[in-house]
C-alpha cells in the first residue's frame, strides 16, 4: 500500500501532502525534510527509487516538481510509477497542461482528484476519463450550490429594497 | 460583516504569501491571515468557514500549526451543503490523523452521510473513512461499508470495497464480514470496481486464513479466466497504457493468484498456463509491460511450481539485470534476491553483472547489489569477490564504505577458511576504510592473531608497513599498536619470516617512534592513546635499552587532562622507576585470547567460565600474572554493560594472588556485603593515592572500564605493586570489613555491625508467584537517618531469569544509594539469589517512615516481565 504521497517542488517547498498511514503532524515535518534531502539531491539519471526506513520511496520529476510515493518493501516500484504518471495524466487533462503555479492556487483541487484516484492508498480507477467525469461531476454541484446561494442573496437583497 | 473575516479570499492570500522575499515576512503574513481566520471561528461566521479551513490547509502544508482550525471541519461536515462537505472532508483528512481524538466526534456525522440520498456525498464519506478512519470507527461502521458494497453505483462500490480494506487492517476481527461481498465484486465488469475488488480480497487473505481458503477454492477459476480476458483483451482506449490493456488490473489479479497458490498445489497447478502466457507474451519494452512482468515473476517465484516456469523467471530478471534503465536493473536485483532462496545456482550466473552493479554510480542499486552480492558469496568464489570489493573499496564514495566496509568484513569472517588470508584481508580493510569498522570486527582480528602463533612475526611486520603508509585509520592504528606491544620483539628480529614476505629491517628506535607516533598524533582517540602507552610499557621490557626513552615519553602524559591516561601514565611510569623486578612478569605475552569466550561473548552471552579458573592460582606471591588466566578474556571486552563480570572475576583473581580471604566476613545478615562488593573495594584500595573522584557505590573498576576496560585488567597488575605495601599497613588481609569502610567513605575504624542488624526484623517487602523480595535491615551507629538495606531477590519459578535489574524510587525527604547487584542472573526455583545494597537516607528521620516504590524487570523464556510495587510496610523509626 502507499503510505503517503508528496509533491515536492525543486526548491524543497511542499505543495501536496496525503497520508494514508498514521503519521503525526511532527513527524509528518520530519519525514518531508528527510525525504526532500535524499531525493532532490539525486542526479537525474539514477533509478527512482529511494529506500528510507524499510520502506521505498518512489519518485518522479515532472519539470519543477517531484512526485513521490511512499510504499512498503514487497509493493510493486514499477507499477507506483505508473500511477503516479497516471496522476500526472488526470491533472494534466482537468487543468490542460498542468504547471505548478494550477497546483499552487488550486491545490484543493488536487487533493479532490487525488481522492478520486487513491483511498486507504491504494489505486481506486484506473480509468482517467471516469475521474475527469467525477470530479468534473462534483465541480458542477459545488457551482449549482454557488449560483444558488447568490440567486438567493440577490432575492433577498431586491425584497430588502 | 466581521472586518477580520472579509479579508482576503484564498487566492489573494497565497498570492501574499509567495510575494514574501524571507521567511520572517511569510510568519507575519501567515500570522496575520491565522489571527484572522481565529476571530472568524470565534465568530462563529459560517459565510467564511470554507474559505477559512481552504486557508488554513494551505498554511498547513507550509508546516504551520493549524489544530484550532479542527473543530471548523467538524461544523463544515454538519452542514447541509455538498461545497461544504467537500472542503469540510478534505480539512478532516488533511488536518486531523487517526489518532487524535477529535476524530470520534465526526463518527456521527460520517454515519449520516454514508446514509445520504447523494451518492456524492456518500463518496465523500467513504473517501475519508477509507483514509483514515480508526480501530473504533472502523467498528462503529462496517455494517455502513459493507451495505455499501452493493450500492448501485459503481463508483461507490469501489469506494466502499477500499474503504473495507482500511476497515479490516484497522480490524481484522472483521474480515468474516467482508468475504461474501468480496467475492461477488470478483465478478464485476467495471475496471474500478474489479481492481478495488481484487485488493480487497487479497488483503482479506492477509488477515483471515478462513477467507483464504475460500478465495482459493471458489474463485481461483474466476480469477485465472478474468486474467486471460484483460491479456487477450483488444485495444480499448479507456484502459490502455501503452498497448496493454489496463495493467494495474494485470498486476493486482498476479498478486492475488500468488496469494492463492502460495503452498497449495493444486490452485497453483491452474495457474500455470496463464503464467505462462503473461510471462512470454507481455511487451517489455515500456515500464507498463516491465512492470506486469516483474509482478508476474514474483508470482511465478513464490506459487508451488516444477521449476519450468522458474526457468523463465530467471531468464526475464536476467534481461531485465542487462536492461540500461536503471528501474529495471534495480527491480531484477531485487528480485534476485528473493530467487537466491529457489535458485541460487541460477542466480549466481549473473554474478559478474551484479559485482558491477555494486560499483554502479547510483546509490539505491549498489546497495540492492550488495546486499544480493553478500547472498551469492560461497567457498568457492569468496576470494575473487572479496580481492574485487577490497579493491572497489578504495575507490568507493565515503557514504557507501560504511556498508561495503560490514559486508566485506563479514564475508571474510564467514569464510575464513585460513588465517593468513584473513588477516592479510582484514589488514588491507583496516587501511583503507579502518574508520568504518565497527569494534567487535577489530577485537575479532586481534583474537585471530593473538590464536595465530606462527603468525604473529608476519602479522607484526604487515602492520608496521601498513602503519606507516597510512596513520589516518583509526582501528589500524589500534590494532598495530597492539600487536608492536604484544610482538614488538619480532618485528624487530624479523621472526617467523615467511617466504612471501619482503625482508624488512626495522631497529628498535623504529618500533618506540610508531608508537609514539600512535600516541602523539592529535586524531588519536583516548582508546588509542590508552592502548599506545600500554604498548609502551611492554616494549620497555623488551628493550630494555630504549626504556629511558620509554619512561620519558610515557611521563609526558603526566599532566594529561583526560584521567585514565594520566593514571596510566603515573602508575606505568612508577613501575618502570620502582618496580623493575617483576616489570619483566607483569608485561609478558599475552596468553592467546580464548577465541570461543569472545565469540560467545560477541553473541551476547556472559560467558559462565570466566571465573572457574580461579580456583588454581590460589597461593601466589604478589604480582606473577602468568597463571592467572581469568581477567583475559576481559582485555578485549569494551562494552562496559557487562560491568559485574569482569569486575568480580577481576576480583577473584586478585583474591587469589593475595591469599586474601574475604569470604567469611564477620558480619551477620545486616552489614553483610556480598561478595561482588568486597572486590570491588579491594579494586577500590588498589586505587588509592590517585586522583580518582570515588564515589560511594560507583566501584573503582566501573570507573576504570566506563571508557575502555579492555585494558582494565592491567590497571589491576599494575595497582598490585602500590597494593604490596599498602595491604601491609593498612589492615590485615583477613579483615575485609574495616576496607569497605574505608573506601565508602562511611569514616573508618572498625566497627561491630552486630550491635545493629539485629534491631529491626526482615521484610518480605515484595512476593509474587514468581519472585519474592526479601530486605534486611541495618544501621550504622552515629547516623539514625541511614539505613543500610540489603535486598535479596529469589526466583520462585522453574526458568531463569536473565537480565535482572531491581530499581528503586522514593519521594522527595528521602534519598536512595544503589549499589550494583551481585548479578543479572537469577538462578530457578530458588537456586540461589541475588542481592543488592541500598542506602537510604531519611531527612525526615523519626517524623515520616520510609516509603519505596520497586521496579523489576528480568527476562524469562525470551519474554520481558516488569514488575511494579510500592512498599509501604517498612519497619517503623527508620
Amino acid at each position: 500500500m502507499i503510505h503517503f504521497v508528496l509533491l515536492i517542488s525543486r526548491q524543497g517547498k511542499v505543495r501536496l501532502t496525503k497520508w494514508y498511514s498514521a503519521y503525526s503532524q511532527k513527524e509528518r515535518t520530519k519525514v518531508i525534510r528527510e525525504l526532500s534531502g535524499l531525493i532532490l539531491t539525486r542526479g537525474p539519471k539514477l533509478c527512482n527509487f529511494v529506500e528510507w526506513r524499510g520502506l521505498r520511496v518512489v519518485y518522479k520529476r515532472y519539470a519543477s516538481l517531484y512526485f513521490c510515493m511512499c510504499i512498503d518493501e514487497d509493493d510493486n516500484e514499477l507499477e507506483i510509477l505508473e500511477i503516479i504518471h497516471h496522476y500526472v495524466e488526470v491533472l494534466d487533462r482537468y487543468f490542460g497542461s498542468v504547471c505548478e503555479l494550477d497546483l499552487i492556487y488550486n491545490f484543493h483541487k488536487a487533493y479532490f482528484i487525488l481522492d478520486e484516484l487513491l483511498i486507504a492508498g491504494e489505486l481506486q480507477e484506473p480509468s482517467k476519463r471516469t475521474v475527469a467525469r467525477l470530479v468534473a461531476a462534483q465541480d458542477s454541484l459545488v457551482e449549482t450550490a454557488k449560483e444558488q446561494t447568490s440567486s438567493i442573496t440577490n432575492i433577498i437583497a431586491q425584497a430588502a429594497k | 460583516m466581521n472586518p477580520f473575516s472579509s479579508g482576503t479570499c484564498l487566492r489573494d492570500m497565497i498570492r501574499a504569501i509567495r510575494a514574501c522575499k524571507t521567511s520572517a515576512e511569510e510568519r507575519a503574513v501567515v500570522r496575520k491571515e491565522c489571527a484572522a481566520i481565529r476571530a472568524s471561528i470565534n465568530e462563529d461566521d459560517q459565510d467564511y468557514r470554507h474559505r477559512n479551513l481552504a486557508k488554513l490547509m494551505f498554511i498547513q502544508m507550509l508546516g504551520y500549526p493549524t489544530h484550532f482550525g479542527q473543530m471548523e471541519c467538524l461544523k463544515l461536515i454538519a452542514s447541509a451543503g455538498f461545497p461544504e462537505k467537500r472542503i469540510g472532508y478534505l480539512g478532516l483528512m488533511l488536518l486531523l490523523d487517526e489518532r487524535q481524538e477529535v476524530l470520534m466526534l465526526v463518527t456521527n456525522s460520517l454515519k449520516q452521510d454514508l446514509n445520504h440520498s447523494n451518492q456524492y456525498i456518500v463518496g465523500l464519506a467513504l473517501c475519508a473513512l477509507g483514509n483514515i478512519c480508526s480501530a473504533e470507527m472502523a467498528r462503529d461502521l462496517a455494517p455502513e461499508v459493507e451495505r455499501l458494497l452493493q450500492f448501485r453505483d459503481p463508483n461507490i462500490r469501489k469506494k466502499a470495497a477500499l474503504c473495507s480494506i482500511r476497515i479490516i487492517k484497522k480490524v481484522p476481527a472483521l474480515a468474516e464480514n467482508f468475504i461474501n461481498c468480496a467475492a461477488s465484486l470478483l465478478k464485476e465488469k467495471h475496471h474500478g470496481v474489479l481492481i478495488t475488488g481484487v485488493q480487497l480480497c487479497a488483503d482479506l487473505c492477509k488477515v483471515s486464513s478462513e477467507a483464504l481458503e475460500y478465495f482459493r477454492k471458489k474463485c481461483t477459476e474466476g480469477l485465472v479466466r478474468t486474467l486471460r480476458d484483460i491479456v487477450n483483451s483488444p485495444y480499448s482506449p479507456e484502459y490502455d497504457i501503452s498497448g496493454i490493456t489496463d495493467p494495474y488490473l494485470h498486476i493486482r489479479l498476479l498478486k492475488l493468484l500468488r496469494i492463492l497458490g502460495q503452498g497449495d498445489a493444486d490452485a497453483s497447478d491452474r495457474m500455470t498456463d496463464i503464467l505462462a502466457q503473461v510471462a512470454t507474451k507481455t511487451e517489455s519494452n515500456k515500464n507498463a509491460g516491465n512492470a506486469i512482468l516483474y509482478e508476474c515473476v514474483e508470482t511465478i517465484m513464490s506459487i508451488e511450481d516444477d521449476g519450468g516456469l522458474r526457468v523463465l523467471a530467471i531468464n526475464i530478471l536476467g534481461k531485465f539485470l542487462s536492461n540500461r534503465d536503471n528501474n529495471i536493473r534495480y527491480v531484477a536485483l531485487n528480485m534476485l534476491m528473493r530467487a537466491t532462496t529457489l535458485d541460487a545456482q541460477a542466480v549466481q550466473r549473473h554474478r559478474a553483472t551484479i559485482l558491477d552493479c555494486v560499483k554502479d554510480s547510483d546509490a539505491s542499486i549498489r546497495k540492492r547489489a550488495l546486499d544480493l552480492l553478500y547472498l551469492l558469496v560461497n567457498d568457492n568464489n569468496v576470494k575473487p569477490l572479496i580481492k574485487e570489493l577490497i579493491e572497489y573499496l578504495e575507490v568507493s564514495d565515503q557514504e557507501f564504505k560504511g556498508d561495503l566496509t560490514a559486508k566485506i568484513c563479514s564475508l571474510v569472517e564467514k569464510f575464513s577458511s585460513e588465517k593468513i588470508w584473513y588477516i592479510d584481508q582484514m589488514l588491507k580493510v583496516l587501511s583503507e576504510a579502518g574508520n568504518f569498522v565497527k569494534d567487535e570486527v577489530w577485537h575479532a582480528l586481534i583474537v585471530v592473531i593473538s590464536n595465530a602463533s606462527d603468525l604473529h612475526g608476519y602479522t607484526v611486520r604487515a602492520l608496521y608497513r601498513a602503519f606507516l603508509t597510512s596513520t589516518e585509520q583509526e582501528t589500524l592504528v589500534r590494532v598495530a599498536v597492539w600487536c608492536i606491544g604484544e610482538y614488538g620483539d619480532m618485528l624487530v628480529n624479523n621472526v617467523g619470516m615467511l617466504d612471501i614476505e619482503d625482508p624488512i629491517t626495522v631497529t628498535e628506535c623504529d618500533a618506540v617512534d610508531a608508537v609514539e607516533v600512535a600516541i602523539k598524533r592529535h586524531t588519536s582517540d583516548l582508546t588509542t592513546k590508552a592502548m599506545a602507552l600500554i604498548a609502551l610499557l611492554k616494549l620497555s621490557s623488551r628493550f630494555p635499552s630504549y626504556s629511558e626513552r620509554i619512561k620519558d615519553i610515557i611521563v609526558q602524559n603526566k599532566g594529561n587532562v583526560v584521567l585514565e591516561l594520566q593514571q596510566r601514565s603515573i602508575e606505568f611510569n612508577r613501575i618502570l622507576q620502582k618496580h623493575p623486578k617483576f616489570r619483566s612478569a607483569l608485561v609478558e605475552r599475552m596468553p592467546v585470547l580464548d577465541e570461543a569466550t569472545f565469540s560467545g561473548r560477541r553473541a551476547g552471552s556472559l560467558p559462565t567460565a570466566i571465573s572457574t579458573s580461579s580456583g588454581a592460582p590460589s597461593n601466589l606471591p604478589n604480582g606473577i600474572a602468568k597463571p592467572a588466566t581469568a581477567p583475559i578474556p576481559d582485555l578485549l571486552d569494551l562494552s562496559s554493560d557487562d560491568v559485574p563480570a569482569p569486575s568480580s572475576s577481576g576480583g577473584d583473581f586478585l583474591q587469589d594472588l593475595l591469599g586474601v580471604d574475604l569470604s567469611p566476613t564477620p558480619a551477620p545478615s545486616g552489614a553483610d556485603m556480598p561478595p561482588k562488593a568486597s572486590t570491588d573495594v579491594l579494586l577500590d584500595l588498589l586505587s588509592i593515592g590517585m586522583p580518582l573522584p570515588v564515589q560511594t557505590g560507583l566501584s573503582a573498576s566501573d570507573i576504570l572500564s566506563s571508557s575502555q576496560d579492555d585494558k582494565a585488567p592491567f590497571v589491576n597488575f599494575n595497582g598490585l605493586a602500590s597494593l604490596s605495601s599498602l595491604s601491609a599497613n593498612a589492615t590485615s588481609p583477613a579483615n575485609a570489613a574495616p576496607m569497605m569502610d574505608l573506601l565508602d567513605g562511611r569514616g573508618p575504624g572498625p566497627q561491630k555491625s552486630e550491635e545493629n542488624g539485629q534491631a529491626y526484623p526482615s521484610l518480605v517487602a515484595y512476593e509474587s508467584s514468581s519472585l519474592r523480595v526479601m530486605f534486611n535491615f541495618s544501621k550504622q551507629r552515629g547516623s539514625p537517618q541511614t539505613t543500610l538495606i540489603q535486598a535479596t531477590f529469589t526466583n520462585l519459578s522453574s526458568n531463569v531469569y536473565n537480565d535482572f535489574l531491581f530499581q528503586a524510587a522514593v519521594p522527595k525527604f528521602l534519598q536512595l544509594h544503589l549499589d550494583p547487584a551481585s548479578s543479572n542472573t537469577l538462578p530457578a526455583s530458588g537456586d540461589g539469589s541475588i542481592t543488592q545494597n541500598l542506602k537510604v537516607t531519611n531527612s525526615q528521620h523519626g517524623k515520616k517512615s520510609l516509603v519505596m516504590r520497586v521496579r523489576i524487570a528480568y527476562k524469562t523464556n525470551n519474554k520481558d516481565v516488569l514488575e511494579e510495587r510500592q512498599i509501604n510496610n517498612f519497619p517503623q523509626n527508620l
